[in-house]
């Protein structure tokens, strides 16, 4: 990180990119972005080859294009259902005059000069971050490669290159007829310049950005041919499954190798400190062989602390002053004089990720180098653990990334891939090791339990006067990327994101973040994110000062919001469409939230209903969603309907506990997922916003789903639930 | 010796019989299309067909499958069923990391087969079983009707 990060200015005013795990550097300008490092580092060949498709043209980092007139397109941003893959190559065949039925997408390697992402600080996919860094540099490293393939068939042709154009993989030359593909001219354009600057297409000229062709990822992956990390084959290859101590800190004291080995198909037995793998011919024998060998632990330091001494904690630690986020006014003095105060404490649960696909790694230590196969979020840390933990040089060490089966944070941590390369240092072949669903749900890095204290106050006239946020928790950052730390390394930007910038006009506003790191736990990013803890946090104290108030929740927010239209408008398209006001049976109700997270303005209604038995039935779903420029909207579509279902997951089900240091949710069973018969109607409606910057999209839906849930849930039953998750027992006394 | 018959192939396997089939198909004939969720018949990700019958793999044992016809996801697309359910998912873009698709495939392949013009809540009863982490479901509900109105 150090290296990476010491190249970046401190962000200015880094609300207006509406955050979203941005770590806190600016946006390099054009000159400075890695890509762009001047034309020594953007002629020639290099990295991206093949042996079936020897480059001869690469003008940079993301294009390769063959004799054979084959383009491949170098994917910097991981695959991990989102989408992305689409986009960004539609956003460089946009611009490159190809079409997406020639192109080849092929996943970057670890190279932090070339495939950074500046909005992360780092090669990393994460933060819906993707398409807001892509969508500038991208088109121009399209459009660069096109004016080169042009000016060559021009130089050749001895005509005006400003007299040829460039349509899918050929440069014609109208008056004399002449044409030419991309592959006959790879040569030529190679010793072009590469241009200083080029002029982007008017969008009113595109051909695909805006479109919904159909995801060039997908084919594969409904006929079983897709290879995810858990897929690989290697030669010789064996497979481990792991047991790490259940109690975080703790040691391995014994097992039973014996046993172990007694199982048909056990080859090895792999004892490190404080894990034990079991390798074997395939995973039955690997997952028998573990149980077999029985592993006994020292628990250590963590052995004894339960769910309840964590929320003392927190408890405890919420009643100290933390270090100020923002401070407007006298918020404390203007809530004590308002007409009507709220004062409550929300409390948001340790999660777990759940990635349909298990944690995997394959991987092949040998005494000259190593190669690691496996699905990450962030490939260099990927090559980097590897090489703490075998001592080889990086350029020893291959990271060849796979698609995911989903990800929502989960693999931009490497704690498997470490484990993975201690374990295969003993083995001669290349080993796969699968973590079971259980060793999943246990050992996961998990989303930081919040506890936050807000008070605030409304008026007689119903506006709010003051505003004071305490939130307590761990904090990601401080651990996954210290340099995004702000004030001197106490202030999370991530754990007070959403709180501290609210769309709403708020005259006097204080908001602190307390850090308190639980004990027996490590935490991690989780979809959404901040924005999935504080917009949960902030609606739903915006709906209780409305009830104050007595004001309707979306005149209440429509009252706040005038000052910023886009926000007003995502409000009142999505009141319209779910035909909020409209009357309901007894035991439903509607729900409203309204944010600015990832660069984009989202609206959501809820529509609910509780049982007497206090189950929560979900009727309906709408977003209103104005991410300014659209590249692919069925991909928005989709990432707001799956965000949606993540995030109603999430409020309904989902909560990691611990007793005895262990973590008590083990699998599907009793770390629920919302299955379809629960699932309600999804609209998603999509605001026409061209010359907006761009929004990301792929959490914004997760974080919606929570605060439109809760408030639907009060509007059904009068009950205010301030406690993710809501349907474990919150509701049975209704 | 067990027989396993995959995809129309026959395969004699010197293997534990109390081997849950996924592994074997996955680790062992090397169809890697059958996805391994929970292991416990959770999520819904290991589905195959046995005897036409949509059944989860992570749990059956070898044993109980010697002789019977096994259909995977790398084959499904060879019946009319199928391949109609696989254009359907591709058509209405149901598919985000792919991983459990597999899985809800050849479950709507077992419900299409089954029943032909399925209704919503026909389509809820057969799919609960199958997780979808990236939340697909409102698109593979379409998707099921689209594949039902082509037959």
């Amino acid at each position: 990180m150090n290296q990476v990060t010491s190249r970046r200015r401190l962000l200015k005013g880094g609300a207006l990119l509406g955050g979203g795990l941005i770590v806190g550097f600016s946006l390099p300008s054009r000159a400075q972005a890695p890509h762009q490092q001047g034309p020594g580092q953007l002629q020639g060949g290099g990295q991206g080859d093949t042996p079936d498709h020897p480059t001869a043209f690469s003008p940079n980092a993301y294009i390769r294009v063959g004799h054979d007139g084959s383009v491949t397109l170098i994917m910097q941003d991981t695959e991990c259902g989102q989408g992305i893959w689409t986009s960004v190559a539609m956003l460089i065949a946009e611009e490159l005059e190809v079409g997406l039925d020639q192109v080849k997408l092929q996943a970057a390697p670890p190279d932090l000069k070339k495939y950074t992402n500046p909005l992360l600080g780092e090669q990393a996919t994460g933060g819906s971050a993707s398409i807001r860094a892509d969508w500038i540099p991208m088109r121009e490293a399209g459009a660069k490669a096109r004016t080169m393939l042009i000016a060559a068939a021009a130089q050749r042709w001895g005509v005006d290159p400003a007299s040829c154009q460039a349509r899918h993989g050929t440069v014609t030359n109208a008056s004399s007829g002449r044409s030419a593909s991309y592959g006959e001219l790879v040569d030529d354009a190679g010793k072009q310049p590469v241009p200083d600057k080029v002029a982007l297409k008017d969008p009113k000229d595109f051909t695909l950005i805006g479109t919904s062709p159909r995801r060039l990822d997908t084919p594969s992956k409904v006929n079983g041919t897709a290879v995810f990390g858990i897929d690989v084959k290697q030669p010789g290859m064996k497979i481990g499954t792991v047991a790490a101590c259940p109690v975080l800190g703790g040691k391995l004291r014994s097992f039973n190798e014996a046993a172990a080995r007694a199982v048909p198909g056990v080859r090895d037995v792999v004892a490190l400190d404080d894990t034990l793998a079991v390798i074997g011919d395939h995973m039955w024998a690997a997952k028998q062989g573990l149980q077999a060998a029985n592993p006994v632990w020292d628990e250590g330091a963590n052995a004894a602390v339960s769910q309840a001494d964590i929320i003392h904690a927190l408890d405890q630690a919420s009643k100290t002053s933390g270090v100020v986020a923002k401070s407007e006014g006298d918020a404390a003095a203007a809530i004590k004089g308002a007409a009507k105060q709220v004062e409550v404490v929300y409390q948001l649960p340790f999660l777990a990720h759940a990635p349909m696909e298990p944690i995997n790694t394959t991987i092949h230590v040998r005494p000259d180098g190593a190669d690691v196969w496996v699905g990450t979020q962030v490939p260099v840390r990927a090559r980097n653990a590897v090489a703490q933990v075998t001592g080889l040089p990086h350029d020893k060490i291959q990271v060849h990334n796979h698609m995911m089966g989903g990800a929502f944070g989960r693999r931009l941590d490497v704690d498997s891939i470490f484990q993975a390369a201690r374990i295969a240092k003993h083995v001669s072949y290349p080993v796969k090791l699968i973590w079971t669903r259980e060793e999943d749900v246990q050992h996961d890095l998990y989303r930081p339990y919040y506890y936050d204290r807000i008070s605030a106050g409304v008026d007689a006239d119903g506006k709010i006067v003051g505003w004071t946020h305490r939130i307590t928790g761990s904090s990601v950052m401080a651990r996954w990327a210290p340099a995004g730390m702000k004030m001197g390394g106490k202030l999370d930007p991530d754990a007070v994101e959403g709180a501290a910038d609210t769309p709403y006009a708020l005259p006097a506003h204080h908001v602190e973040y307390v850090r308190n790191e639980p004990s027996a736990v490590t935490t991690l990013w989780w979809r959404g994110v901040g924005p999935t803890h504080n917009i949960y946090t902030v609606e739903s104290v915006v709906d209780e000062l409305a009830v104050a108030a007595g004001k309707d929740p979306v005149a209440f927010r429509q009252a706040l919001l005038q000052h910023d239209p886009r926000a007003l408008n995502v409000l009142n398209v999505v009141a319209e469409k779910s035909g909020w006001g409209t009357k309901l049976p007894a035991g439903q109700g509607r729900g409203v939230a309204v944010q600015f997270a990832f660069g984009s303005y989202v609206a959501t209604v809820v529509h609910t209903e509780v049982t007497t038995q206090g189950e929560v039935r979900i009727h309906r779903v709408d977003a209103a969603i104005d991410c300014g420029p659209k590249v692919n909207p069925n991909t928005i579509e989709a990432q707001l309907q799956g965000g949606l279902v993540f995030g109603l997951t999430m409020a309904l089900y989902n909560e990691i506990t611990l007793t005895n240091g262990r973590v008590d949710q083990s699998n599907f069973h009793d770390y629920r997922m919302m299955r379809i018969n629960e699932t309600p109607q999804i609209f998603v409606h999509q605001i026409d916003n061209p010359k907006a910057p761009i929004g990301g999209i792929g959490e914004t839906g997760t974080a919606a789903a929570a605060p439109a849930l809760g408030n639907a849930i009060f509007a059904a039953t009068g009950r205010r639930l301030r406690r993710i998750p809501f349907a474990t027992g919150q509701l049975s006394s209704v | 010796m067990i027989n396993l018959i995959v995809n129309g192939q026959s395969h004699t396997v010197d293997l534990p019989p109390d081997m849950p089939l996924l592994w074997a198909l996955r680790d062992v004939l090397g169809l890697t299309g059958t996805k391994f969720g929970c292991g416990i018949a959770q999520c819904g990700a290991c589905t195959v067909h046995v005897d036409g019958q949509a059944v989860r793999s992570c749990l059956l044992p070898i044993s109980t499958v010697s002789g019977r016809p096994i259909t995977t996801i790398e084959a499904i697309g060879d019946t009319q069923t199928g391949a109609r359910v696989q254009k359907a998912w591709l058509d209405r873009e149901v598919v985000q990391c792919g991983y459990c698709q597999s899985g809800q495939i050849m479950q709507a392949t077992a419900l299409l087969d089954s029943n032909h013009k399925p209704s919503d809540a026909d389509i809820d009863a057969a799919m609960s079983g199958n997780i979808c982490r990236c939340g697909t479901y409102v698109r593979i509900r379409e998707a099921i009707h689209a594949a039902a109105e082509q037959a």
